[in-house]
């Protein structure tokens, strides 16, 4: 950004943000409802870190702007995404590779 | 001498320094919250029963037996409202309103204090109670994911409050270097919210 945006693309803007932001609180409210069916562990987790992940993209993609963010950021992401992914196969194999004396 | 490319962006990167620098930190951030979820995950894997079966002398067969869900669920809806402030606040800078800009970093910083205030209940509530860390795994990696989420919240009243208060005058002299720094710290403040996008359900619900 080398100058101030334009103030009608950022009124634009405004509105998505008031959008996410009711959605947000809309899906919050679905969480909790979800939590209160005690559903069996197993589809409990699926839903509860489905909906999460719905809110954590429309947070990193509306709020934190990567709908139109360089091509460098989303290369930072992928090797996050990689190392976090590394880190959760590496607990489980170890876990399943232990020593038994 | 004037630090590099703190405006304009980098001609082989694209972004300016201070957007790279803040996303290879909340990089760095995603790695120590993954660790400690995958903590949590092992260890309640290799529970026989979790959260309980017993935690002091009541039995738990559920988080929400001993967690408030109410507090929690109130408390995602505060932390959403300051994320949605924060870039109010960094769009009032873009179509010039300053005086808009403070009104939404204001409210961005009371709600992150409405946060603590409520954590301060929920914190005592179990502290009263004997619910201490060292009672079970449970507690402990109750305490230290959400001791953890409630400093990186300290963290960003800290910049936020430099960016309403001293750090503004910089609007009157770099208004884009201002903009920017407030977006930055908007970058981390909904990295925050994110964090607890994924604590909540995952401690208090399932």
């Amino acid at each position: 950004m080398a100058e101030l945006a334009h103030a009608e693309d950022i009124k634009k803007h405004v509105r998505i943000y008031i959008t996410v932001f009711a959605v947000l609180a809309g899906l919050t409210v679905v969480t909790v409802a979800v939590g209160y069916l005690r559903m069996p562990i197993l589809p409990a987790l699926l839903v509860g870190l489905f909906i999460a992940c719905v809110k954590g993209g429309l947070v990193a993609t509306y709020f934190m702007h990567l709908v139109s963010e360089k091509q460098v950021v989303f290369w930072i992401l992928m090797l996050t995404v990689g190392s976090f992914i590394a880190m959760f196969v590496l607990f489980p194999w170890a876990l399943s590779d232990q020593v038994v004396s | 001498m004037e630090i590099p490319y703190t405006v304009a962006p980098r001609p082989d990167t694209g972004v300016n320094n201070a957007k790279l620098g803040i996303w290879l930190f909340l990089a760095s951030e995603v790695m120590l919250f993954g660790g400690l979820f995958s903590a949590y995950i092992f260890l309640r894997i290799g529970a026989p029963a979790w959260p309980g079966p017993h935690i002091g002398y009541e039995a738990v067969t559920r988080a929400s037996d001993i967690l408030s869900v109410p507090m929690a669920t109130f408390n995602t809806m505060v932390l959403i409202a300051s994320s949605m402030t924060m870039v109010m606040a960094w769009a009032s800078l873009m179509m010039d309103k300053f005086t808009r800009y403070k009104q939404y970093m204001g409210a961005t910083i009371a709600l992150a204090f409405v946060f603590l205030i409520v954590k301060y209940f929920e914190y005592s509530g179990k502290l009263s109670h004997g619910l201490v860390p060292s009672e079970s795994n449970f507690l402990a990696i109750y305490f230290t994911l959400t001791g953890i989420h409630v400093l990186h919240v300290i963290g960003g009243i800290i910049v936020n409050s430099y960016l309403w208060g001293p750090g503004s005058k910089m609007w009157k002299v770099d208004k884009q270097h201002f903009a920017n720094r407030v977006e930055v710290a908007g970058l981390y403040w909904h990295f925050v919210d994110l964090v607890w996008i994924f604590l909540f359900p995952t401690i208090y619900l399932l």
